[in-house]
């Protein structure tokens, strides 16, 4: 029904419905994966870039863990040419260690375990994006992208017993540097 | 279940995650277990207050800007109308929340976007090619469960509105899961049904203008297609059953809608 001559447009409009929508999702896993913001920027304006590039191509099945995919990829990219390890041999050792730890133990260990400390927005902020990769894209895709498992063992690339472990893992990191934090009191919103 | 089970299922508890069994199998453990009904807790506390948190932010207007600047230009038609009618269709869903009065039982998909009036041969056509990409190997499902209480909190988060998903087992449709799925570069809901063999996607959107509308019949592609709208919804049913079953199935999912009482 398009002519010919209106296909870029109106290509490049099912793509702005489509995928705009999902911009502050896109940028919300870009600050925890680059920490910090001009960084994070680049990355989603490079991901709308790639992400129009093979719009054609795309199949579905939903938006929303198609754009993170190609953002988390153009973040691990960007490391790599960093040559900085944040994705690399430190996290894997760091997954490897922490798997083959109980889960909880912190939390049993503490009398307050069901007590949580609160905190304001930033320190929570903080605290996720203090924890190491890949617990911190695995907790974050789940919190603050809202992925089902599925989705999010497709945008990481590993299966969906994996997303089990690490979001298992994450929390239990989480909720100890979460009481060993200060408390609101201390915390400043900026 | 022992402790170690029940630590990542809670989890998956947590995350909406289990079927049925399995949640029961979970709470019923941590009914038992004061350990893991403490994890379970704390959990909650820690999934309540993040919950509460603004973890995602805004991305700022000026990337924004850069991003639009970087497409082809637009054609001025259409997105403006889209944006504005969100907050109602959530109202609506949360507000009707179509209760557990219908049963699950079609192999159809349950699509939820805006679909406009002036392009509804445009829409059908879609409808059809998007029920076609759902047969293929893989497709169908992205949640896979017969229970209505599983897929409908799945699509939370995930398209706009809380699609209604009916069971109706009882009528002899079963209801397969849901997915997202594209319609006009929407993201939309779908649950998927299923009779004897045949696949039922049901498509439901926002409708815009007209409140009601009787049911239309189509065949594309030698596929079944049933299109009407009430409540403010539009509702496309696609299906390779046959027209007699598929109206069947329309009537059904109509009645279901209907709050009881009303006409």
């Amino acid at each position: 029904m398009t002519g010919d001559g209106n296909a870029e447009q109106d290509k490049a409009r099912r793509f702005r419905d489509a995928a705009l929508p999902y911009l502050d999702d896109v940028f919300a896993l870009a600050r925890y994966l680059m920490r910090n913001a001009p960084d994070a920027e680049d990355a989603v304006q490079e991901c709308y870039l790639r992400a129009l590039r093979h719009f054609d191509s795309y199949r579905g099945p939903a938006m929303k863990p198609w754009l993170l995919a190609i953002l988390r990829n153009v973040c691990n990219a960007e490391f790599a040419r960093r040559g900085r390890l944040d994705v690399g041999a430190d996290d894997a050792e760091t997954e490897q260690t922490a798997e083959q730890q109980p889960m909880w133990q912190e939390a049993q260990a503490s009398p307050e375990a069901g007590l949580l400390r609160r905190h304001d927005d930033e320190t929570i902020r903080r605290l996720i994006a203090a924890l190491p990769q890949p617990f911190r894209e695995t907790i974050v895709l789940r919190e603050v992208n809202d992925l089902s498992y599925q989705e999010i063992a497709a945008v990481a690339g590993v299966p969906v017993g994996t997303v089990m472990s690490r979001l298992a893992r994450a929390r239990a990191m989480l909720r100890s540097a979460w009481n060993a934090a200060e408390g609101s009191t201390a915390g400043a919103t900026p | 279940m022992n402790c170690a089970e029940c630590e990542i299922l809670l989890h998956a508890l947590l995350d909406g995650e289990l079927d049925a069994g399995h949640a029961r199998d979970v709470e019923s453990h941590a009914a038992a277990c004061a350990a893991c009904a403490e994890k379970l807790k704390s959990l909650r506390a820690m999934r309540q207050a993040m919950t509460g948190a603004d973890l995602k932010g805004v991305a700022p207007a000026e990337l924004r800007r850069r991003i639009e600047a970087a497409l082809p230009p637009a054609l001025p038609r259409s997105a403006p109308p889209r944006r504005q009618l969100q907050p109602s269709r959530r109202a609506f869903f949360g507000g009707v929340a179509v209760g557990g009065a219908l049963s699950a039982a079609l192999a159809a998909s349950i699509v939820l976007t805006v679909f406009r009036g002036d392009q509804e041969a445009t829409v059908a056509d879609e409808v059809v090619s998007a029920h076609l990409r759902s047969l293929q190997a893989g497709h169908l499902m992205d949640v896979e469960t017969s229970d209505q209480h599983t897929v409908k909190p799945w699509f939370n988060g995930k398209v706009d509105v809380a699609p209604p998903v009916i069971d109706l087992t009882a009528q002899s449709f079963t209801l397969l899961g849901g997915r997202l799925d594209y319609i006009d570069g929407e993201p939309v809901a779908a649950v998927v049904y299923q009779r004897r063999k045949h696949v039922i996607n049901l498509f439901v959107a926002q409708r815009l203008g007209a409140a009601g509308a009787a049911v239309t019949a189509r065949t594309i592609k030698g596929y079944n297609v049933r299109h009407w709208s009430e409540q403010g919804l539009d509702f496309w049913a696609v299906s390779d059953l046959a027209a007699d079953e598929l109206d069947e199935f329309v009537g059904k999912v109509s009645a279901a809608l209907r709050p009881a009482g009303s006409s």
